[in-house]
């Protein structure tokens, strides 16, 4: 079981969490102008990282707040948790893989 | 009986203190202190249990956790539990046990008759054997699991209290042996927050099955009770015994379970039986210690042949003689103590069998120097005894211990003590996912690099003598105070000193040679639990089973509840062996938690009953319950399902229910739907982006049904949302979805769209809401809503307005789920009750009748309104429902819509919601079932689409039914079939889902 950084709390078991998925898939601006490749791109598919993974939790049992975390997947080890919108922090995320 | 087997004096045992207990119907005595196996012992009772195959005799192996024979059934009715290790049950007064997997007797077990037919039963036997044909395997699966029995479930309700608890320490020490002493004391010593963990109920480990140590120059129990003493008055030091850490997991999450009240028999008072820690470690010291391992010859599971290391702990902690004639064979130093310590304790021992051309270290020294008998390059070729050894057969060996060279010597004994060296305890080390590697000269797999914060020291460290493992625990519980952070004291002291001893040099010889062809030696047991032979392994190589991983589960070593603490090791040895390959080169398998089983009690804690979920209930709940109501679960609410007076069925009861909301007035309680406050500049836009139709335009005081749909098209929620001000909000959602809805918009608002300004609130519980719905429902409210003018001007369908309702604040909102004219009365939850009481008084004129959820189900069906959830099953598009007049055209986007003109979703035979009428009108479908075109043929037959609702609808006289069926709008007036799981087949006809007031006069006079 994880001890997950939130950006708001701090340290916390992972129960009090949920999982999100990938991070940073941005919604298209303007889905309508998107081809059903594109669109199914964004809905459907995502990555599954060997390495350095970039992924949204929400404090569902505290702040109820989205934030972003970087896992390593293999070791679980967590580097990093950041705010929504934020910008990933600098990883040399080949490195870690 | 008498305990004829009990030492005068030496042990940890009380002489004073003396229980009885029973073990196979069959009183004996023990003494305070004992373990069920060692007070057996004392009575010269070792035959324990049967063998999981063949049901060979088996008795006392070990003296510990590893023990893979002694499994017990423990205590009888409810307060009982299976498979337990009688080496690990304390012994109390009253304490009744039963042996596992005989029938009808330990003594005369009819599955014995599997040992003879063994020939009959190789590995995976049942895979080739119960193979055809294959309609007789429930069959056969009865009759094999009948005779491969573990222990048996308990009977009745588990009486027991099981607590959990959430713990942080500094330093977790796992093992109180001398190893994890040391490294508590100087951890400790630091300052750190200690907690120390001992499955045992005595600190010390190995050092209780010693004998002669002296630590700092003290008798080692001297030592340990010192050292507990200083531990004790630490405040910062949680010592807990009784307990075993079962599981490492990620980030230093240990678990262990702590035996709180099971030594006392059950006498639990306040106590809580087990307790579950769930323990978060900054740093993990693991002095979990080593497991002696079996050798394997032929013979080798005969009660009465044990462990060398278990002689000795019985000899020295209990004061037992194993037997009274003991023969020990060994590969190393350790049968050599055992022999000094059980000739020491009166025990007769006839001949040390030492595989070793040339016996020599401190142990060999000794032995010879008493005068033992040594039999260098030796080995047990074969016993005898049936239901405890009584001879064995000793053979010289040629130079490379292959072969046995003569017939041998036969020796009477009735214990032999067995040493094949040692297995560190990695399994927590392998859980933290550390790597192990082999360790070539101690012959056993050793800890390699941790993958946590986490470090081994002692036995479990492949370090075997006793000053190494002081030296090594004191240093490992220094370092890891530090690396948590804790600033190094001035009062660390230094590691105690002891003499070094260890169990090497030792001769590696997997599968001990017979000396007779194969097929003729007895059987050489390498998994005692699962009962798996060296010839088991082998066969399973030349059927082409060449991993590790795969003659483990096809010979099933290693997979018993033991998890082959004793087995797995040897099982490689002798794989490697047969293939002529290198130990590393063949692989370790993984150890999984937890160590020993844990009861299901303590993962389920104080979560049972009604404290497994919260209970929801209504402000008007009580009066539900007087009034006779029948429940249902909707999410974690209680709602009344109908409400049957004296003498009426359930199918009376809604019938009744639905025909006055129909023909005068129903009122139901409708608190339990979702209730979301929306506020902020951006409310409108919002609403825009997440329902599927347009909001901007909505006034102040008019509501709007809305589907929710998901970003792939599907419904995930549908309600009514009023809006209550320029910028405020009230949407609904169903019961069972206020919580995932409020996520799924908040998601939206943080993740996506943080620049809108919209807060979002739940207020479910923060409103009581009544419906009141029929041809009389607005007589009725009139009665009690003062002046509010409920003309339809003033207040038109879909309209919400404030008032007051019998003198209670309420905002009322004119809103239909059932196709009547309806009311939602929303007023403050402390006042529900008030309000449905005074509702049901000035009711009793209109002939109000209270209904349930099933009446209002019938209700919306009669109207074709879904259900999500029951319509829906998160595949199923606003098109799909029919529902394309709620999805705009004209927004550019919304949650879902770009998805709703992918290729699947628009293609034409997609699954649509249609009517059906079956052609007997008296007819209900089941829902779920299933729909088919033409006569129902041969299998394979297409199915269509399933029934997802259906009624008797007493306003109809007839039955109705919702279905999802492929393409089907198109297939109006259809006939289809039904065919039922009981062989009949109904007939329906395919119409609108709307079947009655499909203008809905009803609603907008």
């Amino acid at each position: 079981m994880l001890v997950i950084p939130c950006p708001h709390c701090g340290p916390r078991c992972e129960i009090e969490f949920s999982y999100g998925g990938q991070a940073h898939i941005a919604r298209p601006q303007d889905p309508a102008a998107a081809d059903d490749a594109t669109w199914a791109d964004y809905v459907f598919m995502r990555d599954n990282t060997k390495g350095v993974f970039l992924e949204r939790w929400v404090h569902s049992h505290g702040c109820r707040q989205w934030f972003n975390v970087a896992r390593h997947t293999v070791t679980y080890e967590i580097l990093a948790s950041y705010e929504t919108g934020a910008a990933p922090p600098n990883l040399d995320l080949e490195s870690q893989a | 009986m008498t305990q004829s087997f009990r030492l005068p004096e030496g042990g940890v045992i009380d002489r004073g203190r003396r229980l009885g207990f029973r073990f196979d119907g069959r009183d004996y005595m023990g003494c305070a202190g004992d373990t069920l196996a060692s007070a057996l012992l004392a009575n010269g009772v070792h035959l324990t249990g049967r063998s999981f195959k063949y049901h060979r005799p088996r008795g006392i192996l070990s003296a510990g956790a590893e023990e893979p024979n002694a499994l017990i059934q423990l205590g009888e009715g409810a307060r009982c539990e299976p498979n337990l290790r009688a080496t690990q049950i304390e012994l109390f007064d009253g304490l009744i046990a039963r042996s596992q997997n005989r029938w009808p007797s330990l003594d005369f077990d009819i599955g014995a008759l599997n040992n003879r037919m063994s020939r009959l039963l190789p590995s995976g036997f049942y895979y080739k054997t119960f193979m055809w044909p294959a309609s007789f395997w429930m069959k056969y699966e009865f009759i094999i699991r009948h005779s491969a029995g573990l222990g048996q479930a308990p009977e009745g309700r588990d009486p027991d209290r099981y607590d959990k608890t959430f713990a942080h320490c500094d330093v977790l020490v796992v093992g109180a042996g001398p190893s994890g002493l040391a490294a508590a004391l100087a951890a400790g010593r630091g300052g750190a927050r200690v907690i120390l963990a001992e499955q045992d109920a005595l600190l010390g480990g190995s050092l209780w099955s010693g004998n002669g140590e002296t630590i700092d120059g003290a008798p080692a129990r001297d030592w340990i009770e010192a050292a507990r003493r200083e531990l004790e008055a630490m405040a910062e030091v949680t010592i807990l015994t009784r307990t075993l850490a079962y599981g490492y997991f990620d980030h230093n999450f240990v678990a262990l379970v702590e035996r709180v009240t099971d030594h006392l028999g059950g006498v639990a008072g306040k106590q809580p039986r087990q307790r579950l820690w769930k323990l978060r470690a900054k740093q993990v010291v693991l002095a979990t210690g080593a497991i002696e391992r079996p050798l394997v010859f032929a013979g080798n599971d005969r009660p009465g042949i044990m462990l060398a290391d278990a002689c000795r702990t019985y000899v020295n902690r209990f004061a037992v003689q194993p037997g009274k004639r003991a023969v020990v064979f060994t590969n190393n130093e350790s049968g050599h103590l055992a022999a000094l310590d059980m000739a020491a304790a009166g025990i007769d021992v006839a001949a040390i069998a030492d595989l070793r051309e040339d016996p020599m270290g401190p142990a060999s020294e000794r032995t010879e120097a008493a005068g033992l008998r040594v039999i260098p390059g030796s080995a047990v070729v074969g016993t005898k005894g049936e239901r405890r050894v009584k001879q064995v057969r000793i053979a010289r060996l040629n130079p490379d211990g292959t072969q046995a060279l003569a017939a041998g010597e036969n020796l009477d004994c009735d214990v032999l003590a067995m040493s094949g060296g040692w297995n560190p305890s990695l399994h927590l080390f392998s859980q933290s996912r550390g790597k192990v590697r082999f360790d070539s000269g101690l012959g056993c797999f050793v800890p390699g690099a941790s993958a946590q914060a986490e470090r081994s020291a002692g036995s479990c460290n492949g370090v075997f003598g006793l000053n190494d493992c002081l030296a090594q625990g004191f240093n490992a519980g220094k370092q890891a105070a530090q690396d948590a952070g804790i600033k190094a004291g001035s009062k660390g002291g230094a590691a105690p000193q002891a003499g070094n001893g260890d169990f090497l040099p030792a001769r590696w010889i997997w599968e001990v040679p017979s000396g007779k062809p194969a097929g003729r030696a007895g059987k050489a047991f390498v998994d005692f639990q699962n009962d798996v032979t060296a010839n088991d392994l082998k066969l399973a190589l030349r059927e082409g089973y060449e991993s590790i991983e795969h003659v483990k589960r096809y010979t099933t070593t290693g997979m018993g509840t033991d998890q082959g603490k004793t087995s797995n090791v040897n099982a490689i040895g002798i794989v490697a062996q047969t293939q002529g390959r290198e130990i590393p080169d063949v692989g370790v398998t993984t150890f999984r938690p937890p160590y020993t089983p844990v009861t299901f009690g303590v993962f389920a804690g104080r979560d049972v009953d009604d404290l497994l979920d919260p209970v929801r209930k209504t402000p008007i709940h009580d009066w539900h319950e007087r009034a006779g109501a029948a429940f249902e679960d909707v999410g974690q609410w209680k709602r009344p399902w109908y409400f049957p007076q004296a003498g009426e069925t359930m199918h009376q009861a809604v019938n009744r229910e639905v025909k006055a909301a129909r023909e005068s007035a129903g009122i139901m309680d409708a608190t339990t739907l979702g209730k979301i406050d929306i506020q902020g500049r951006d409310s409108a836009e919002f609403l825009n982006r997440v329902y599927t139709n347009a909001w901007t335009k909505l006034a102040v005081g008019r509501c709007r049904y809305g589907l929710m749909l998901n970003e792939a098209g599907m419904v995930i929620d549908d309600g009514v949302t009023a809006r209550l001000g320029e910028f405020h909000y009230l949407m609904t959602t169903t019961s069972g979805n206020a919580a995932p809805v409020l996520a799924h918009l908040e998601e939206y608002l943080q993740t996506e769209w943080p620049d809108l300004d919209v807060h979002l609130t739940s207020v479910t519980d923060q409103f009581a809401t009544v419906t009141i719905s029929g041809p009389k429902a607005r007589a009725l409210l009139a009665d009690v809503a003062g002046d509010m003018d409920l003309g339809s001007q003033a207040l038109p369908h879909m309209g919400v307005g404030d008032g007051r309702v019998a003198g209670i604040a309420a905002r009322i909102a004119r809103i239909s789920f059932t196709g009547e004219m309806s009311y939602e009365i929303n007023v403050p939850a402390s006042c529900g009750l008030a309000l449905w009481q005074a509702l049901m008084t000035a009711g009793a004129k209109y002939a109000i009748v209270p209904y349930g959820t099933e009446a209002m189900h019938v209700l919306r069906a009669e109207k074709g309104f879904i259900i999500v959830g029951q319509e829906t099953d998160g595949s199923v598009t606003p098109i799909d429902l029919g529902m394309d007049w709620i999805v705009s055209k004209k927004k550019t986007d919304f949650i879902g819509k770009r998805s709703l003109t992918r290729p699947d979703i628009i293609k034409p035979d997609r699954k649509q919601l249609v009517g059906l009428l079956t052609g007997d009108p008296k007819e209900v479908l089941p829902e779920g079932a299933h729909l088919v075109e033409g006569a129902v043929g041969q299998p394979p037959v297409p199915m269509l689409g399933h029934v997802t609702s259906s009624y008797e609808s007493p306003n109809l006289g007839r039955s109705i039914a919702l279905a999802m069926i492929k393409g089907g709008r198109d297939r109006m007036g259809q006939s289809l079939q039904a065919p039922l799981a009981d062989g009949r087949t109904i007939a329906c006809t395919v119409t609108g889902p709307v079947f009655l007031d499909p203008e809905g006069t009803r609603l907008n006079d």
